[in-house]
């Protein structure tokens, strides 16, 4: 098991890298234009003020020095710093032990030692033509550049049974401003079969403020899995908000007791229009399409079911 | 607790004795009292003087628009009691800081001995939890400074008050004034900074409520698709330019909120000095008296030439003197918030109860690209691309996910005069204006050059100089004691920030050789850069943004001065 864990690690860190790759490219900006214009390096004009100040009293300079800089005009030397001391100064008047810790308190003085936050992106009640349901969608994390890191997922039938339903705990390492790379476990619940898997995610917010999430899974059956999904708020006024939503999943093999097959297993595109009373509680409106690709769609026509699925949804995103 | 009703009951007996202002939990010091005659007229027990004084730190409330809010008080109130001392005089402040938790007090902008200066950690090891320090040090200066918290967020709670120093004889100023007043800005809020801390945290833009929206783009406002898609591309936002707006803050002058309207008399004809101080915590100011020019006579409490603007944008941590000459009339002092979000408002007026109209305020600013350090000034676009984060332009900062953003081409932005403020209509004072009233006191060529990143991530709510946070545990910047230096703080960051460096006067480089501007804090714009030559002071020293949670977060150094 182990060993395996490590080898799908390894080969996730390989599709995970493809982001951050394109986070790269999208650092250089083209259509900058930056010819034609010079370094500005001068502290611009030079003290043209003499003039403008008979009532000033005259600075000590000697006869014919006048066109010398003077005090700020001048360059800077190229001296050599001192080397840094490793002392306190204000112990040489306090309290030597006192002003340690109270300069270890304000070297590590922060206004919290750490950051945490639940947000419930998804919380919906869904309207099908087979039938209603609801869904949920959402993390949890404690930590500040480094976080630990909780994601759940689920979705069922109203007054059925939980049909699937997922828990992951990750640790999540910032990588970059705007990527964190995060490694976990993850635990199906629900009516299907119960799995464990292990986790290698990137997520984070590529160029055009696209909120992203490309996971991939391990499961304790050898199986692997793949999920990458995508969002961006778009503003419509100042409270109004649009969110585009798209989220594929992916299957490297067969798994017939999950009723999915090889390849793209489903796709979805969403949109979801939220009024935020506040940022912490907008509740929205929506539509939903779920596509089954491949044998997946094989799977759902031979289980009466219809490959294309369509949804209104009804819910509130908030974070606390 | 008794010994805090105790205070209480001692407070409310001495604003009673004021007379006039006495309302039960409304903590104003006369100062700063709804009315003020000015500076000759105040009751000498709120405007402390000589050289014996203490000041009480506690728990307390300011009120904001009949509604209390928890505050920190010196004294009792918020703003605390003035200061108002001699050049030349010693002072012995015992401070007894009555709250369970460690408390300090600093004296922004003063001279004096690196072990007085109230900075818990740097200076000296503050001030435990029901206890007292006694600070005493010589006043060597004159001018506006004001003082206040140094441990915490308790700045940003209200423990903040006036410091006015008068010059050892009368100078002759080139403009004599007849009165003052002491105009002291700050913000405060009804939510706990921790709790604002944690949901900028959380969301970087929680409190940015004038984003850029579609309906805007229909309607044909502002940015077109184009430049819209741009700053998306780069994961930024040109509307990111307070962090902290008035959808959390309220905006104080004197303590007193926009309805309470704070309001200074004068005589007509009268010249009337008003000591304008930036006390707040996370805001910008631009600063305005419709109707009536100023004339900036002293930055930082630095005597200058005078210089006639019609408008200022001043950062948290600076001052301005300004002069004015109010006919028979009422006006409003406008204290527009940078972001344009919220204002503070007081009046000037020849009698009390008079006002004049408030101007509304203006449409928010935009950042460009030339508050990214990149400036597009030379040409349209000729498909040239140019990197947003290259490590190889700052060497000495360490790239990692708290650093968004190198600016490429950093400008020296001393003669622009603050975001928003380049199409306002009318004359609004630049740093390149300033010259000083006297000859500089070291006209030494700086020996070397320091050059300060400031750094930040906005998506992560991360601050630093260089790449590194003070948690990081990086090295101070040292200097030897007497040398002169010129420090180049480089904003890498798309926000401005105030950078004050405690226990120096330094000279900013802005073109006036030996009359440079004298100042302790200095504004760096966005993607640009600024230059100051000081002298280094031997001791430890705090050098930090002034924005209480940037340097919260970690944009602070300790300046190290040691023997040469």
């Amino acid at each position: 098991m182990t060993h395996r864990c490590a080898v799908a690690l390894a080969a996730l860190a390989a599709l995970a890298l493809a982001l951050p790759a394109m986070s790269h490219a999208q650092d250089t900006m083209p259509g900058m234009d930056m010819g034609g214009h010079q370094h500005h390096h001068a502290p611009a004009p030079p003290a043209q003020q003499a003039a403008d100040q008979p009532a000033a009293p005259a600075a000590p300079a000697t006869e014919g020095a006048s066109d010398e800089p003077k005090g700020t005009d001048q360059s800077p030397g190229s001296a050599e710093p001192p080397p840094v001391a490793h002392d306190l100064a204000g112990s040489r008047y306090w309290d030597p032990q006192a002003m340690a810790q109270a300069h270890h308190a304000m070297m590590t003085e922060r206004p919290a030692p750490l950051y945490g936050a639940v947000k419930m992106d998804i919380a919906e009640y869904q309207f099908g033509k087979n039938g209603d349901s609801w869904r949920w969608e959402g993390e949890g994390w404690l930590g500040d550049t480094n976080r630990l890191w909780v994601r759940s997922r689920g979705e069922g039938p109203v007054g059925g049974r939980l049909e699937d339903a997922e828990v992951e705990a990750a640790y999540s390492r910032a990588i970059s401003p705007w990527w964190n790379l995060q490694a976990g476990v993850r635990q199906d619940l629900g009516t299907g079969p119960v799995r464990t898997h292990a986790m290698l995610a990137l997520e984070g917010l590529a160029p055009y403020r696209f909120e992203m999430l490309a996971a991939a899974y391990l499961s304790d059956k050898g199986q692997w899995t793949g999920r990458i999904e995508a969002s961006v708020d778009e503003r419509v006024t100042r409270r109004i908000v649009l969110q585009p939503r798209v989220e594929f999943n992916l299957s490297a093999q067969d798994m017939p007791q999950q009723r999915l097959g090889a390849g793209l297993t489903t796709a979805e595109l969403g949109f979801r229009l939220r009024y935020e009373f506040s940022r912490k509680f907008a509740p929205y409106l929506g539509v939903s399409w779920t596509w089954a690709g491949g044998r997946t769609a094989d799977y759902r026509r031979a289980d009466g079911e219809s490959p294309l699925a369509r949804v209104f949804v009804l819910g509130i995103k908030s974070w606390f | 607790m008794s010994s805090w009703i105790i205070d209480r009951r001692a407070l409310l007996g001495a604003v009673g004795q004021l007379g006039g202002v006495a309302l039960a939990g409304q903590a104003t010091p006369g100062w700063a009292k709804t009315l003020s005659q000015g500076g000759a007229a105040l009751p000498s027990s709120e405007v402390l003087s000589g050289e014996a004084i203490t000041l009480r730190i506690g728990k307390g409330h300011v009120t904001i628009g009949g509604k209390p809010a928890k505050a920190i008080t010196i004294n009792g109130t918020v703003p605390g009691p003035m200061l108002r001392l001699k050049e030349g005089q010693m002072l012995r402040l015992t401070v007894i800081n009555e709250l369970d938790e460690p408390s300090s007090l600093h004296w922004h902008g003063l001279v004096l001995p690196f072990q007085m200066d109230g900075v818990p950690g740097v200076s000296f090891p503050g001030i435990p939890p029901r206890s007292s320090f006694t600070y005493e040090f010589p006043i060597v200066q004159h001018g506006t400074y004001w003082y206040h918290s140094h441990s915490g967020l308790q700045e940003m709670m209200g423990c903040y008050a006036p410091i006015v120093i008068e010059p050892a004889e009368a100078l002759p100023a080139p403009l004599p004034s007849m009165r003052e007043h002491v105009v002291l800005l700050s913000d405060h809020s009804f939510v706990n900074p921790a709790r604002i801390a944690r949901n900028l945290k959380v969301e970087a833009d929680y409190y940015n409520r004038q984003p850029q929206t579609l309906s805007g783009l229909m309607a044909g406002h502002e940015l077109s698709m184009d430049q819209r898609l741009m700053w998306a591309k780069m994961r930024m936002s040109p509307t990111d330019i307070a962090d902290v707006t008035a959808s959390v803050m309220h905006y104080l002058a004197n303590g007193h909120g926009p309805d309470e309207n704070w309001t200074g008399l004068f005589t007509p004809g009268e010249t009337v000095r008003l000591r304008f101080i930036n006390a707040a915590s996370m805001t910008f100011f631009n600063v305005r008296i419709p109707g009536l020019a100023m004339q900036v006579v002293a930055a930082d409490g630095q005597d200058v030439q005078p210089v006639t603007v019609e408008e200022f944008q001043f950062g948290a941590g600076e001052t301005y003197d300004v002069i004015v000459t109010p006919q028979n009339r009422a006006y409003t002092i406008a204290a527009e918030t940078m972001d344009r979000s919220g204002m503070a408002r007081a009046t000037l007026a020849p009698a009390a109860g008079m006002a004049a109209p408030v101007p509304p305020r203006r449409a928010r600013p935009l950042l460009t690209m030339k508050d990214m350090g990149m400036d597009m000034s030379g040409g349209a676009m000729k498909g040239m691309s140019m990197k947003m984060r290259d490590g190889s332009l700052a060497p000495q900062v360490k790239m990692g996910p708290g650093v968004d953003m190198i600016s490429a081409m950093p400008e020296d932005r001393m003669g622009d005069p603050g975001i928003g403020m380049g199409d306002v209509g009318h004359k609004v004072l630049t740093y390149r204006d300033l010259v000083a009233l006297h000859p500089n006191p070291d006209l030494r060529a700086p020996e070397r050059e320091i050059e300060v990143h400031l750094t930040g991530a906005m998506e992560r709510y991360m601050w630093s100089m260089d790449g590194k946070t003070m948690s990081q545990a990086h090295e101070p910047i040292p200097m030897r004691k007497g040398e002169r230096v010129r420090f180049t703080l480089v904003n890498d960051t798309m926000m401005a920030h105030p950078i004050h460096l405690h226990g120096h006067i330094f000279e900013l480089v802005t073109g006036h050789g030996d009359h440079s501007p004298r100042k302790h804090t200095v504004t760096v714009q966005p993607g640009g850069k600024a230059s100051f030559d000081v002298t280094a002071e031997p001791g430890d020293w705090a050098f930090h943004c002034h924005l209480f949670l940037h340097m919260a977060m970690g944009m602070m150094r300790v300046v190290q001065v040691r023997p040469a």
